[in-house]
């Protein structure tokens, strides 16, 4: 074991690789459907297994929606770009070959500003290319392997980021800046349990103030956030001893395991696998006009460093309330239609952020109330028309029936009282009937106020003003 | 009747089909018969597939007797390279790795054929994946030239050019990737055309290099070529490389003739390593378009001598990309051997594979590796943009080329084994068409002293098929003008 301070000495250099799997009708050369979960080989037809004699034809959506992610992560969209044949033998690569991109990919120098602890941090891409994915290999105990060619011919990108990288906790905030910014532009759901965004992590360590690079190891298909930090966490320590013993490090691939935490060396890559690529025969170049570049980053929402920014400037959210607005597009755009509806959008965002988030479940973002209606709830409230407890009762009941909230207020006489004779009344009759609270309160305990106050509300059927209610209560005490 | 029916052109016989003279069966019967009695001997054929072709002639005597409109070629009984593919019948590419390979799916020409009702009379015998110039590389058998047993009919499209020379097909669908079309047709007698690439779809051609792979029809004369060429044509969304382009009619013009057109010889073309008797041929028909009203003159193109080395970089690297998919995992052949995926890897295509497919294989992986992609790969691709620019050029002068198809006529069997590169040179003047995406046509043009066929090449520029039809009818019909 290396003591923290000899950690200390050196710093991580990490580059991301992430595949993103577009969520296309189609595959990316052939009309088979990209439904996820289907038996094994029922979506798959000759072209996407590779049988003799079958072409390639290019999905165009395939690359708008590789623009679009090019867009949203700040890259150059080329003009003109190549397919390359990515040559090497594999059971769940039926035609021995990936068409994948090589020296022309379609976006490059791009970058996604992220947010740690240690503050803001801009991180450089590389690249993003379009590729197809491989089938699956499915090994069963006693029966051998098998090959599912469902997932074969389904559309990818390829984000690759610059070595910018210098710690777990910064990987975590770009896959999850990646993430967000990529489910916004509507090009793929992400979903990581589906296998829609993997990450490829690679990481050399080197002392701090070194300037070359140390011999890299990269870690493939890691599905979760966790993973990558835990997988990262690992490593780290682990080339730091083997640095730190004098062993030599190795280029090579390494298997992150769930259940250890620890990563295995899965193959050398000193002799570096020779791919043959060259310019795919079967396909065209690629032609992205200016306009239709434009035409696609207009279709772009505005993305979540932006809808923050506007959050806190027109609608005078705080930072972390506009921070948790954005992180799914969903519940963004929910929110900036209610706010346009109502003179109280911070109402809206706090119903959102506590009533609302506590009915849905999580992850779901689709909200059973029209935004309308949580506007109408919220211009209520705002106008003092009805409590906060109201709010949240009215709320619930929209939940399970979405009506106009009004027709509700009206019908079951939820607004609020906030006539001075009506809770002066009520508030009389409490201090009355609560002998021993106003004693208690008489004698400096605070819990005996509240209680007077809730009565005072079970009386109105909490309808009344509880503000009001409160000043009511402290002169009639005082007097 | 049988005797003369075989002798009849695709255009004569589709004339007695239409006016009911002699029924799509009868057609059917007379070429399935001769096939029985001569493909013994000529070897053209891998599988004959009599039965569903007497029930697509009976169907189109059906079709015709309740008054249906039928294309020109409805009933006429055509034979197919074994490398198009053709829906539940095997499509070998002449090769053991597809010995029992049945495709589920039909090329796109076959379609095409198909919805016009064209009799197919089976699949053709061809060099194993196209590659080689003999049909000796076929896994089950060499075809031999009709002209003369002893001698070869040229390969790859060996098969169908004996077919349609020894009447076991009325036409025939090849393909042609550096002169696979054009060479056997120029051994066997016959007219084949090499189209501009894209022109054709590739859809169901098992490719062997595909920035140069073309079908082509193989026919008895420039006419019947142009039919066929009308039939199979024409963009398909189903080929990426396929050409969106409205083509004109191929025989519409065909009878115009010659008159003011410019010819360009290459001298490139009339040098070393072509026979004396070879080249007096080609002059000789120079001389006759001259009488044609036709313009000769001689011309360059400088580059053409790369061609040969850019071609052999290029197609084999591509080839041994399109044929990794042969591994014995999903379908083909696979080696019966224990071990782990790797080993059935190496055994399957070890012996799945013959020697001639094997060496094109590493010589592509070479030419493509990182140590040597830019020395090979590379400087192929530009010799390919210096040889394209030298076309266009040429093209500012003439409106056609016309030279050899080959630098000899055909050879004997086993003759060029020994030496491969005596073989290549066979493709000397078909590959630059190839290289440069240019359509290119092979006709007859007389007989050397053996009584062997000698064959000619017109170039054109892209989309000149018409112009090419025309030339080579002026030609072929020069008697009758």
């Amino acid at each position: 074991m290396v003591s923290q301070s000899t950690l200390q000495k050196y710093e991580m250099v990490i580059g991301l690789e992430v595949h993103v799997e577009l969520k296309t009708k189609t595959k990316i050369f052939c009309n088979c459907p990209t439904d996820f979960g289907a038996q094994p080989n029922t979506q798959c037809c000759p072209i996407c297994t590779g049988m003799p004699g079958t072409l390639p034809i290019l999905n165009r959506q395939v690359v708008n929606y590789a623009v679009k992610a090019g867009l949203a992560t700040n890259c150059k969209i080329a003009s003109s770009t190549k397919q390359h044949r990515k040559n090497y033998f594999y059971p769940d690569l039926p035609k021995a070959y990936q068409i994948s991109q090589y020296d022309l990919p379609l976006c490059e120098h791009g970058y996604l500003d992220i947010e740690t602890g240690k503050g803001a941090k801009r991180i450089g891409i590389t690249r993003i290319h379009i590729e197809e994915d491989a089938g699956k290999l499915v090994h069963l105990e006693g029966k051998g392997t098998l090959i599912d060619c469902n997932r074969g011919g389904m559309p990818l990108i390829e984000i690759v980021s610059e070595p910018d990288i210098r710690s777990a906790e910064e990987a975590k905030a770009y896959l999850q800046k990646l993430r967000a910014v990529i489910i916004y532009t509507g090009v793929s759901d992400c979903k990581m349990n589906e296998g829609a965004f993997r990450c490829d992590v690679n990481l050399s360590v080197r002392e701090k103030g070194e300037k070359a690079f140390g011999t890299r190891a990269e870690m493939k298909n890691i599905n979760s956030f966790q993973s990558a930090v835990r997988a990262i966490e690992y490593e780290f320590v682990r080339q730091v001893e083997a640095v730190e013993a004098g062993e030599k490090l190795v280029q090579e691939t390494r298997r992150f395991d769930q259940n250890t935490g620890k990563t295995y060396s899965m193959r050398r890559k000193e002799n570096a696998d020779d791919y043959r690529y060259f310019p795919d025969p079967d396909l065209p170049i690629i032609e992205i006009t200016d306009d239709e570049r434009d035409a696609l980053g207009a279709e772009i929402p505005l993305l979540p460093d932006a809808r923050k920014v506007k959050y806190i400037e027109e609608y005078g959210l705080t930072a972390y309330a506009a921070e948790q607005l954005t992180i799914q597009r969903e519940i963004a755009d929910y929110f900036e239609k209610a706010a346009e509806l109502t003179a109280h959008p911070i109402l809206v965002a706090n119903m959102i952020l506590s009533d609302v988030s506590r009915l849905l479940q999580p992850d779901e973002t689709d909200i059973p109330i029209q935004p309308e209606h949580l506007a109408a709830v919220a211009q209520m409230s705002g106008e003092g028309r009805i409590n906060s407890g109201t709010c949240r009762t009215l709320i619930q009941t929209l939940w399970e029936k979405d009506v106009d909230p009004e027709i509700i207020v009206g019908e079951k006489g939820w607004e609020q009282i906030n006539d001075d004779g009506v809770l002066t009344g009520f508030v009389k009759e409490v201090i009355a009937q609560q002998q021993k609270s106003v004693a208690d309160y008489k004698a400096g305990k605070a819990a005996a106020f509240q209680s007077l106050v809730g009565q005072v509300m079970k009386k109105t059927s909490g309808r009344g003003n509880p503000v009001k209610i409160k000043e009511l209560m402290t002169a009639l005490l005082e007097d | 009747m049988s005797k003369k029916i075989l002798e009849m052109t695709v255009s004569q016989l589709s004339g007695h089909l239409a006016a009911k003279e002699i029924s799509a069966v009868e057609a059917t019967t007379a070429y399935i018969d001769n096939i029985d009695s001569v493909d013994g001997d000529v070897g053209a054929y891998i599988r004959v597939t009599a039965r569903q072709a007497l029930e697509q002639a009976a169907e189109v005597d059906r079709l015709r007797t309740s008054g249906e409109e039928l294309s020109p070629l409805a009933g006429i009984p055509a034979g197919i390279k074994d490398n198009i593919c053709t829906k539940g019948i095997q499509t070998t590419c002449g090769s053991k790795m597809l010995e029992n390979f049945i495709p589920p799916y039909n090329a796109t020409v076959i379609d095409r054929l198909e919805q016009r009702h064209v009799v197919m009379l089976g699949k053709l015998n061809m060099d194993e994946f196209a590659m080689g110039s003999t049909n000796e590389y076929s896994y089950f058998k060499p075809t031999r030239n009709p002209h003369d047993l002893s001698r070869v009919p040229g390969g790859s499209s060996g098969g169908a050019a004996a077919a349609v020379a020894a009447q076991e097909a009325a036409f025939a669908l090849g393909s042609d990737t550096g002169g696979s079309v054009r060479q056997p047709a120029a051994f066997c007698g016959v007219v084949g055309i090499k189209p501009t690439y894209g022109a054709v779809s590739r859809n169901g051609l098992i490719a062997f290099a595909s920035s140069l792979d073309q079908i082509g029809p193989m026919t008895k004369n420039v006419r019947d070529s142009a039919m066929v060429m009308e039939a199979i044509a024409g963009h398909d969304a189903g080929d990426a490389t396929s050409l969106d382009y409205a083509w004109p009619s191929f025989t519409k013009k065909i009878e115009q003739g010659v008159q003011g057109l410019r010819i360009g010889l290459p001298k490139e073309h009339f040098g070393e390593g072509i026979s004396a008797e070879m080249k007096d041929a080609v002059l000789k028909a120079a001389a006759a378009y001259e009488k044609l009203g036709a313009k000769v003159e001689e011309i360059s193109v400088p580059n053409v001598n790369h061609a040969l080395p850019a071609y052999f970089a290029i197609s084999s690297a591509e080839a041994s990309s399109n044929l990794a998919r042969f591994d014995g995992i999903k379908y083909g052949f696979r080696a019966d051997v224990d071990g782990d995926v790797e080993d059935i890897y190496t055994a399957t295509r070890n012996e799945g594979f013959g020697l001639e497919v094997k060496s094109r294989i590493m010589l592509g992986n070479h030419v493509l590796s990182a140590d040597n992609y830019d020395s090979y790969y590379k400087k192929a691709m530009q010799v390919r943009t210096l040889i394209i620019e030298d076309f266009n050029r040429a093209f500012e002068n003439c409106d056609f080329i016309l030279s050899p198809t080959t630098p000899t006529t055909a050879f004997k069997l086993g003759e060029k084994h020994q030496d491969p590169s005596i073989m290549f040179r066979c493709n000397l003047y078909t590959v630059p068409a190839n290289i440069a995406g240019i359509p290119a046509l092979s006709l007859p043009c007389g007989t050397d002293s053996k009584g062997l066929p000698i064959g000619m090449q017109l170039m054109g520029k892209q989309f000149d098929e018409p112009l090419l039809y025309r030339a080579a009818y002026a030609y072929e019909q020069r008697g009758n003008y």
